[in-house]
């Protein structure tokens, strides 16, 4: 780690609670550590435990903006941590984890159960009706330009921002937030899935769903993944109405 | 004591343990997988580049087939892979892959017509054939001599493990979440199932089930810089030596990739080059041609880290404050293509570098990377000396990839190998053999010592410190179990890590003693498995006196098939050794297909055993007999070495591809 004079001294506060301990309570702490050339808060953090308190709490895994663990609010905005460079920002930096999530600890967030919960209220998988799959035979085609548009949405990676960027979440639980209506907004555009959009108004075609949306738009801005966030919400909402009408 | 019962018990939530649970799902078995992390969080999600199937859709995939793939495969592994098993899995890739694709991976696809490229720094025009249209196509990848990896943009293991991750939802696998795996419950050879511990309360949990497969993916964080996530530790490797009777294949071959991004080590997609991506020096100079005229940039992985390396010791490096590195230029491919086909890379460029790859030259230089090497099992997955125990995905060594795995062949490994043990545990499952029996004290005691190992951490006093150990290992590995290595470093390497080691079981967990979420709990004895996996890899690469694939002596340059044809064999019979057990199993010429020859790198130095004359010499008369008598490709093979009805029934079948067997 480079010590060099002119490296800025980092005040990073850290709103730390552990929740199996019955002593501790919600506060925030404030650890000084040297800033280093091109340092992340991933390095940050590690830092962090290893020197100053190794009981702090934090998730990583990719350590490389890939798999979405490391959400957590960087000066109150939602936001990959591993891949936020310390230099981007004042000398104050101050952390919070991720709200709307079960807190395991400090920054830690259990994302993962509330996801798969998403996943399995929305059953985001392939419906084929069960048509059996040879799988010596040649795969079925796919137009090039729509496998690019499915991966486009496919490339969510579940981190959470924009369920904690949101107006709606925050008031309704139930609320399947950005995360969910894209997913919809996925399988909706996949021939290889055979549900009707009878079917998806089912899903989402309520105030849990796409007519919860207040259009705040927090999601678009805090994705890392840049997803069309808006225009497929605004499209949904338009095939949902349609739905109705019909 | 809380006893969770199961059929078949799967640590790891990556692509290949999702893939065996979803498989003995289908089969009609229970499943139960144990995860430190949700699942669509593990290190599958970080595999960029693509997927090696020979489906042979695309122009320049054309005349592929399962032959070339496996033949590429061999080469690269430098003859070091078990040809049975890589025989298996070029048959069932294109199965796998049409499986994905049936359960939603989006796979980019061929676009009839003429389209642009860019190959050998060259712009070039390819004619994709009007009946290949929206077919899979392919992109090209180091050491293959088609262009055979199948890709979604470079987020292709995101999308895989995203689809497999819902596939296993929808067959409502139950997934336990967060739960770490501790320690195996195995009594007279059997294994009974894990001790695991839940990482948000600290509870400990029996899971005890009829098979257990281990699917915890490499273990290259013993290295101070790696390509890996973080939890990538090898943790689960360590648990199969304390077993005393289970044993690791080949721990030495470690792969380093050669464009990480400097200093913090995360990969570049091997489909910067694939896709026509240059490597340059300080000068700007390409000097990979100089090197290695015929691959260039697409030589193997081993290959180019190794140029790479004495091209910086020739002082031709970039100096950084870092170290030297050198520069992967893809401005040549232009700005619409980087943002379509390398658009991880271009997000990784500008959120760690500051860089926009589109205008600027990334720096990169070569970081460990793969583990070829991991838990020895037969082609089934099975452990060869623990009844019960399956591993698969990059955790095993059943052994496909030898000593050099070919960039593309990691994911699509993940998914046939599980594709594959979930049907060899299925049919174990279903027959008498599988019935088992073990007394709840057993249980108990192996649980109690788990209990007792994490009471000691936490009242241990003036210990050592966790993070100290390990550092150290870190970097140990890095300065002495590198890219090149010499007895001297290896015999330091070693020692010093069996002093670690010793050190090591006196470790006390500081001030922070929770038994719950505690961090500094689970790096203290995660430090303790690592050093004893970091020693296998160190003692099996000092006694290996020879140079293959990624594993390079600069003392021993020559591949010596004469003494080293064999796998390095690594168990902990007593815990009270300090140094692993290593002994060896050879490598039958007799049984391959194809007899070790020359990879085509460099000049070759081979020393090569009496008997590979007179092997090349049978199948080579063998071969021509057979193709003057008109017989197929399938009837040639399957004479130099069956392998068919080693396959599960349901995987037996002939594949089609574009202009075959249709």
């Amino acid at each position: 780690m480079s010590m060099d004079e002119k490296s800025r001294l980092l005040k990073i506060s850290i709103l730390r609670f552990d929740p199996h301990d019955p002593e501790d309570f919600p506060h925030m702490e404030t650890f000084e550590i040297r800033e280093a050339h091109g340092m992340t808060l991933y390095v940050a953090l590690n830092e962090i435990r290893e020197h100053h308190d190794n009981s702090l709490k934090f998730d990583f895994v990719c350590r490389a903006g890939i798999c979405g663990s490391c959400s957590m609010l960087v000066n109150g905005r939602p936001s990959l941590a591993c891949r936020t460079l310390t230099s981007k920002y004042d000398e104050h930096i101050t952390l919070a984890p991720l709200p709307l999530f079960e807190l395991i600890g400090d920054l830690s967030v259990y994302t993962g159960k509330w996801m798969r919960g998403l996943n399995k209220r929305l059953e985001s998988w392939i419906h084929d009706k069960e048509e059996e799959l040879n799988v010596d035979k040649l795969e079925e085609r796919m137009e090039p330009a729509l496998a690019d548009e499915i991966y486009e949405l496919d490339r969510c990676v579940e981190c959470g921002c924009c369920v904690a960027g949101c107006g709606t979440a925050q008031m309704n639980p139930y609320f399947v937030g950005a995360v969910g209506l894209n997913k919809i907004a996925r399988y909706q555009l996949d021939p290889r899935d055979k549900r009707s959009d009878d079917d998806y108004y089912e899903l989402i075609g309520n105030e849990d769903g796409v007519f919860g949306c207040m259009t705040l738009l927090g999601c678009e801005d805090v994705c890392p993944k840049d997803l069309p966030l808006q225009s497929k919400i605004a499209y949904l909402r338009r095939m949902m109405i349609k739905n109705t009408l019909k | 004591m809380k006893v969770i019962y199961t059929d078949v018990l799967i640590v790891g939530g990556g692509l290949a343990g999702l893939r065996v649970a979803t498989g003995v799902k289908e089969r009609g078995h229970d499943a139960i997988v144990l995860s430190l992390v949700p699942p669509k969080r593990s290190h599958s999600a970080a595999a960029q580049g693509g997927m090696q199937a020979s489906l042979a859709n695309s122009k320049m995939g054309e005349g592929d087939n399962e032959d070339v793939h496996f033949s590429d495969t061999i080469k690269g592994s430098d003859w070091g892979a078990d040809q049975l098993v890589v025989r298996m899995f070029t048959h069932c890739a294109p199965k796998a892959i049409r499986e994905l694709a049936h359960w939603g991976v989006p796979w980019s696809r061929v676009q009839k017509g003429d389209r642009s490229a860019i190959i050998n720094a060259q712009k070039v025009t390819i004619s994709e054939k009007e009946e290949a249209h929206g077919l899979i196509t392919a992109r090209d990848f180091g050491g293959t001599k088609k262009w055979r990896t199948c890709y979604t943009s470079d987020g292709t293991g995101h999308s895989m493990l995203f689809a497999m991750a819902n596939k296993a939802r929808q067959e409502e696998v139950e997934i336990h979440e967060r739960m770490e795996a501790m320690s195996i419950v195995h009594e007279n050879g059997r294994c009974f199932g894990v001790i695991a511990r839940n990482l948000m309360n600290g509870e400990l949990v029996a899971y005890i089930a009829k098979t257990t497969t281990i699917a915890t993916g490499g273990y290259g964080r013993i290295y101070s810089v790696s390509t890996n996530a973080v939890i990538c530790q090898g943790t689960a490797h360590a648990m199969v030596l304390e077993t005393g009777i289970g044993t690791l294949g080949n721990m030495e071959a470690i792969q380093f990739h050669p464009t990480a991004i400097v200093p913090v080590g995360i990969l570049t997609t091997e489909g910067c080059r694939g896709d026509g991506g240059l490597l340059l020096d300080k000068d700007g100079y390409r000097f990979m041609p100089d090197y290695e005229p015929d691959k260039k940039e697409l030589a193997s992985r081993d290959v180019v880290s190794r140029r790479m390396t004495e091209h910086m010791r020739k002082g031709k490096g970039v100096k950084s404050r870092y170290g030297d590195h050198l520069w992967l230029d893809i401005t040549i491919l232009g700005r619409k293509h980087i943002e379509k086909n390398l658009r991880e890379v271009k997000e990784i460029c500008e959120n760690f570098l500051g860089i926009d790859p589109a205008e600027e030259w990334i720096p990169v230089r070569p970081t460990q990377h793969y583990s070829m090497g991991g838990i020895r099992t037969k082609y089934t997955g099975e452990s060869q000396t623990i009844k019960g125990l399956y591993s698969c995905g990059e955790a095993a060594c059943w052994d496909m990839h030898g000593f050099n795995r070919l960039g593309g062949n990691s994911v699509s490994e993940t998914v046939v190998s599980g594709m594959l043990v979930a049907e060899y545990i299925s049919d174990f499952l279903d027959s008498k053999e599988s019935d088992m029996e073990i007394h709840s004290a057993k249980v108990e005691s192996f649980l109690q010592k788990e209990q007792d190992k994490i009471d000691k951490l936490l009242t241990n006093t003036n210990g050592e410190d966790a993070y100290v150990l390990r550092r150290r290992m870190e970097e140990i590995m890095m300065e002495k179990v590198g890219i090149f290595r010499n007895a001297k470093d290896l015999k330091e390497a070693v020692d010093e890590l069996e002093g670690l080691y010793k050190r090591s079981k006196n470790i006390e967990v500081f001030r922070s003693k929770s038994r719950a979420a505690n961090p500094a709990l689970f790096n203290a004895y995660r430090t303790q498995k690592m050093i004893k996996v970091a020693l296998t890899a160190a003692m099996g690469a000092y006694l290996r006196e020879e140079s293959r694939g990624a594993h390079s002596r600069e003392d021993f340059p020559a591949r010596d098939d004469k003494n080293w044809l064999k796998r390095t064999i690594t168990s902990w019979p007593d815990e009270n050794q300090t140094l692993p057990t290593v002994t060896y199993e050879e490598i039958e010429i007799n049984s391959m297909e194809l007899p070790p020859g020359f990879r085509g790198y460099g000049k070759d130095l081979t020393e090569h055993h009496p008997d590979t004359k007179t092997k090349v010499d049978k199948v080579e008369m063998l071969t021509k007999d057979m193709q003057e008598k008109g017989m197929s490709r399938f009837e040639i093979q399957d004479k130099l070495m069956p392998f068919i009805d080693k396959l599960p029934k349901k995987y037996q079948g002939i594949n089609e591809r574009f202009g075959e067997n249709i």
